[in-house]
């Protein structure tokens, strides 16, 4: 097990003369044994960032650390770490047990040694009894086990995802999840997780990286990324329903953005805010309500229990004063 | 059919056995005439389509050689038919094996002029060896090749449609696939031998027997290249008995077409299976 720094980590594809560059300097320090989860929108490097730390991609500039050796130039292989893939990338022609031994084979582990770290890892994932079976005859989620038991058995200082729940349907992701949790509870191993889908962000993440076109947004716990996001982006990209990012409000500095939760907005007949509801959606436990304020659009996160306004009708809101948040308005950065 | 209608049913039933007569019947044909002694076919017109009673003896000279009955000198086959064998597996093999290679090259590695080497290797598909032959067998009779197995075999290894197919495979394996190996810490060959090579086993078995049996059936290039008798194929052994300066034994002629076809038909009907899989199939 290891720590794993990155220290302002670039990528440049190059094209021709052109360099385009899609990660601009990243830096972040993950403890030994900490689960950090990397989520963003498609195409914010999430996914390039986890293969640079693979030793998949190459690095343009900065280091990346594993422990204490700058790995930059090393091979995958020779990095000490796992990685499991979307896609599974398990090897068609080879059974489960093969599949997992492969890498040990090739590091010329004794025969027993191979025997017993498949046995252990197939037990911890419950894939004991299909050890002689080919990829083709398991099912999706079976597969995923079969492919993370291949990162555990190489006993790594660092397991990388690459959102290894996306082809999952939504039960099974559920499931999973709580697999790889309680995997990581058990292993301790420091983990890197891709992933653009945000429960599963909050639900794994110890410390979670929200990436925005190749930057890093903001880097912390999930729960001081929801309560205090840092930028406008983080606030309406973390949280379902987003954050509302209010421009125009009664008594706002013009230069700054007001941001204010739906859940956090509660109807107060007779002061506050007046609002006029477009539509309404239950959600069963919650009702959400859209609504318009001048300009603006809103949302409010209701109780069902609470008798929910009608379309066209016009009501007031109020905002709870402790629970507003205040963003530049130039660039998008929290303010204190 | 979604519907089955009788007349349909008939038709083409009917069509399927003209079919297979017009592709059996000469097989047939060559069979009888294999067993019948050669007085008998030059003395019965048409050729008696009952099998004769000379099978045996017709089929050792076919084999090894010496008097017929007529009273000439024949060379023996089995030798002929041992050089086809070996010149066979080796075209075989050795195309599979440089293009496998090759396109292993091309899919997975980045070298300088790829694109073009890879096109100079697939414009060679519009030259088959008819239209080079002059030029090869100057290279070939310069290097000392004549009445060898490597004339033989060496210039119809190389196969543009083979490294193509390859190719084409190898594009299609996941890149993720590779990665995985990768972190696995297997290198290139490594990879290329677990991996890409058994993902690609029907493919190679179906191309090995296309090319066993373009191999065995060479003609014009054995022609030109051997002029020694114990370097001869046995097709072109078979060309030798009918043009003989003497009398043709046509029971001869024709155990030795059968044999000739038997080795193709064994390896057609050995790896059928596993060649209709590899045409079919898309097991990745």
């Amino acid at each position: 097990m290891a720590a794993l720094s990155l220290r302002e980590v670039i990528k440049d594809y190059v094209q021709g003369k052109q360099a385009l560059r899609v990660i601009h300097g990243v830096s972040a320090h993950i403890e030994d044994g900490e689960f950090v989860v990397i989520v963003g929108p498609s195409g914010c490097g999430k996914s390039t960032l986890l293969r640079m730390v693979a030793g998949l991609e190459e690095i343009t500039g900065g280091d990346i650390v594993i422990g204490e050796r700058v790995v930059n130039s090393l091979e995958p292989a020779e990095r000490d770490i796992a990685m499991v893939f979307q896609n599974y990338a398990l090897y068609p022609h080879m059974s489960v047990f093969d599949n997992m031994a492969y890498g040990l084979k090739i590091q010329k582990l004794p025969k027993q040694e191979i025997q017993a770290r498949v046995a252990r890892a197939a037990e911890i994932l419950e894939l004991s009894t299909l050890l002689e079976r080919k990829p083709r005859q398991l099912s999706g989620g079976q597969r995923q086990r079969v492919a993370m038991g291949r990162a555990i058995v190489r006993q790594p200082r660092v397991f990388l995802f690459d959102e290894p729940l996306s082809n999952l349907d939504a039960k099974l992701r559920a499931q999973t999840r709580l697999e790889i949790q309680k995997l990581h509870a058990d292993l301790g191993i420091t983990s890197l997780f891709v992933t653009h889908d945000q429960v599963e962000a909050m639900t794994l993440a110890q410390r979670m990286i929200v990436m925005n076109s190749g930057r890093v947004e903001q880097f912390d716990t999930p729960e001081a990324v929801y309560s205090r996001p840092a930028s406008t982006f983080v606030a309406s990209f973390i949280g379902s329903p987003p954050m509302n990012l209010l421009h125009s409000v009664p008594g706002l500095e013009p230069e700054k953005i007001l941001g204010i939760r739906p859940e956090h907005l509660d109807l107060t007949p007779g002061v506050g805010w007046q609002v006029l509801v477009q539509t309404t959606e239950l959600l069963g436990a919650e009702r959400l309500i859209h609504a318009r304020m001048g300009q603006e659009n809103l949302t409010l996160r209701l109780d069902a229990a609470v008798t929910a306004p009608r379309p066209g009708e016009s009501v007031q809101i109020t905002a709870r004063p402790d629970k507003l948040h205040f963003f530049d308005r130039a660039n998008g950065q929290r303010l204190p | 059919m979604i519907e089955r209608r009788p007349l349909l049913d008939l038709l083409a039933h009917v069509v399927l056995i003209i079919g297979v007569a017009v592709v059996a019947f000469p097989v047939y044909l060559t069979l009888v005439a294999s067993t019948q002694s050669a007085q008998e076919i030059s003395a019965s017109r048409p050729l008696s389509l009952w099998p004769g009673s000379h099978a045996l003896e017709t089929y050792k000279v076919a084999l090894f050689g010496g008097e017929t009955s007529a009273g000439s000198k024949l060379p023996a086959g089995a030798p002929m038919m041992l050089v086809s064998l070996i010149s066979a597996l080796v075209i075989a093999v050795g195309k599979i094996t440089i293009s496998l290679l090759s396109a292993f090259a091309f899919v997975y590695f980045r070298f300088p002029l790829r694109m073009l080497v890879f096109w100079m290797i697939f414009v060679t598909l519009m030259l088959p060896v008819e239209v080079r032959i002059t030029p090869t067998y100057a290279v070939v009779s310069d290097l000392g090749m004549l009445n060898s197995y490597a004339g033989l075999t060496i210039p119809l290894i190389a196969s543009a449609t083979a490294t193509f197919l390859f190719r084409q495979f190898f594009l299609t394996v996941p890149d993720e696939l590779v990665e995985a190996a990768r972190v696995d810490g297997a290198g290139p060959m490594r990879f290329f031998k677990d991996v890409l090579l058994p993902m690609s086993a029907t493919s190679i078995a179906a191309l090995f027997v296309i090319q066993f049996i373009y191999g065995w059936n060479q003609y014009l290039w054995p022609l030109l290249v051997t002029t020694d008798e114990a370097m001869y194929p046995v097709v072109l052994g078979i060309k030798r008995l009918v043009a003989g300066e003497a009398y043709t034994e046509w029971n001869v002629v024709m155990a030795t077409a059968m044999l000739a076809m038997l080795p193709p038909a064994l390896v057609v009907v050995l790896m059928q299976k596993w060649f209709v899989k590899g045409l079919v199939d898309t097991d990745k």
